[in-house]
């Protein structure tokens, strides 16, 4: 079979289509930074997840360690049981505490692994017993609200009597003035 | 005269409407018939080559350049709003996931329609007009599977070839506003890029979306010729209807594909 021009710029530009498409896996995807190697899987329970997401990041001192794995529901204490894999290069204390951050402001939310001083390291299955939920932004502005509430009333509660007492005071201290004037001048 | 006149108004709806029905039923017929006569298209692959040259290496600097070029708008309108939320690093992720999941597969189909499309409607509506398919008949050569088929199998295989070359090079042109020229940091760009565009979800289902269009559009330019009338005339209102029917196509297409992968 005689080769031609035609298929030399067909295979160039199936070589630049493979090309371009290895370059968005690897320089735009997050290909090369999803396979972690090898694994071993730890499970933490939270009263409230927030917006975690699975494949979420699992950061240590801002390094990510490993990816959540999978986000269920356990109807027997009615927390969210979520299971984390962690690369298998990293080992942390039993004692870990788990938390739930969210990176800037309103980005996303990734569990922040801090280390305990335990010399038993956790294993695979293990559970994270000391975990901390994600902020809530509504309940954090409700609470706030509520705070603030509780506060104003005092305040008018003690305006309003101090106000009452002034008023009080006048009236006592004016009208006997006055009543004991007007029979005293005429 | 008033009640003929409406009589003749409600007879050109029913005869366009059932035109368009019949066309349709035509069209999805002669999808079936490549399908199933598209063994020589792969027997004979050096048939498909040749075309795969036609519609996709001379589409490469059409292709090209608008990318580069919506690429550098993209990154400019994107840096405009982000500055103003402090955020302009994010614009790696908003020109990569605007391209990779919408700008790549559309405007590379809209562009191949235009540019392939027109081309293969012209060139079969022609064979038709000089009576060339009626002489492959002659011969016992079925034109279906010696002209139709290596046309629509190239522009499948073109299709996400183009699309991802777009992405890539609309993605460079992005860069080259946000970083040199505007001076967003080049690791920010890239790492935020990386974090946030998926490898599945993100271009895996653009380069889905641009096989679907790639099938919808050739087969769309294909029936046009094919069923084009063999005149002058008919030729040319098949090419105009080939640029209509594919970009209509196109973006009904990438409504519904949209939704399907969104809820995923």
């Amino acid at each position: 079979m005689e080769r031609t021009t035609i298929d030399l710029w067909v295979g160039i530009f199936v070589a630049l289509g493979v090309a371009a498409l290895l370059g968005l896996a690897m320089k735009v995807g997050n290909l090369t930074t999803d396979d972690i190697g090898e694994i071993y899987s730890v499970t933490a329970n939270f009263e409230n997840i927030g917006g975690l997401k699975p494949r979420a990041p699992v950061k240590s001192a801002g390094v990510v360690v490993g990816r959540v794995a999978d986000i269920t529901f356990d109807p027997a204490t009615f927390e969210a049981v979520v299971n984390l894999s962690v690369d298998k290069r990293y080992h942390f204390p039993k004692d870990t505490f788990a938390n739930i951050y969210t990176a800037g402001l309103l980005g996303e939310q990734y569990i922040g692994l801090e280390a305990g001083g335990d010399e038993v390291m956790l294993k695979s299955g293990d559970k994270i017993t000391q975990t901390q939920d994600a902020v809530v932004l509504e309940k954090m502005i409700s609470q706030f609200l509520y705070n603030k509430a509780s506060e104003e009333p005092k305040e008018t509660a003690s305006a309003a009597v101090s106000a009452s007492t002034k008023s009080g005071d006048d009236a006592l201290g004016s009208s006997p003035l006055d009543d004991m004037k007007k029979p005293v001048a005429p | 005269m008033i009640v003929n006149s409406r009589l003749h108004l409600f007879c050109t709806i029913g005869h366009r409407f059932t035109q368009r029905i019949w066309r349709l039923g035509a069209g999805a017929r002669l999808f079936w018939l490549t399908i199933i006569s598209s063994g020589e298209s792969f027997r004979r692959f050096h048939l498909t080559i040749r075309e795969v040259y036609f519609t996709g290496v001379m589409s490469l600097i059409i292709i090209v350049v608008s990318a580069f070029f919506v690429g550098m708008v993209l990154a400019l309108q994107g840096y405009n709003t982000l500055q103003r939320y402090g955020s302009s690093e994010a614009i790696g992720v908003l020109v990569a996931l605007a391209l990779v999941r919408e700008l790549g597969p559309v405007v590379t189909a809209l562009l191949f329609a235009g540019r392939a499309g027109t081309a293969i409607t012209a060139e079969i509506g022609l064979m038709k007009a000089t009576e060339q398919l009626s002489a492959m008949e002659m011969m016992a050569v079925s034109p279906i599977s010696r002209v139709i088929a290596p046309r629509f199998w190239a522009g499948v295989i073109a299709m996400p070839i183009l699309n991802v070359l777009f992405c890539m090079v609309g993605i460079l042109g992005g860069y080259l506003v946000a970083v040199p020229l505007i001076g967003v940091d080049a690791g920010a760009f890239w790492s935020q890029m990386q974090a946030n565009v998926d490898w599945r979800l993100d271009i895996l289902n653009g380069v889905i979306k641009s096989a679907v269009f790639g099938v919808a559009c050739t087969m769309i330019a294909l029936f046009e010729g094919y069923d084009a009338p063999p005149t002058a005339e008919g030729v040319s209102s098949a090419t105009t209807r080939t640029v209509v029917t594919s970009s209509l196509a196109v973006l009904g297409l990438d409504f519904a594909l949209t939704s399907f992968m969104i809820s995923i």
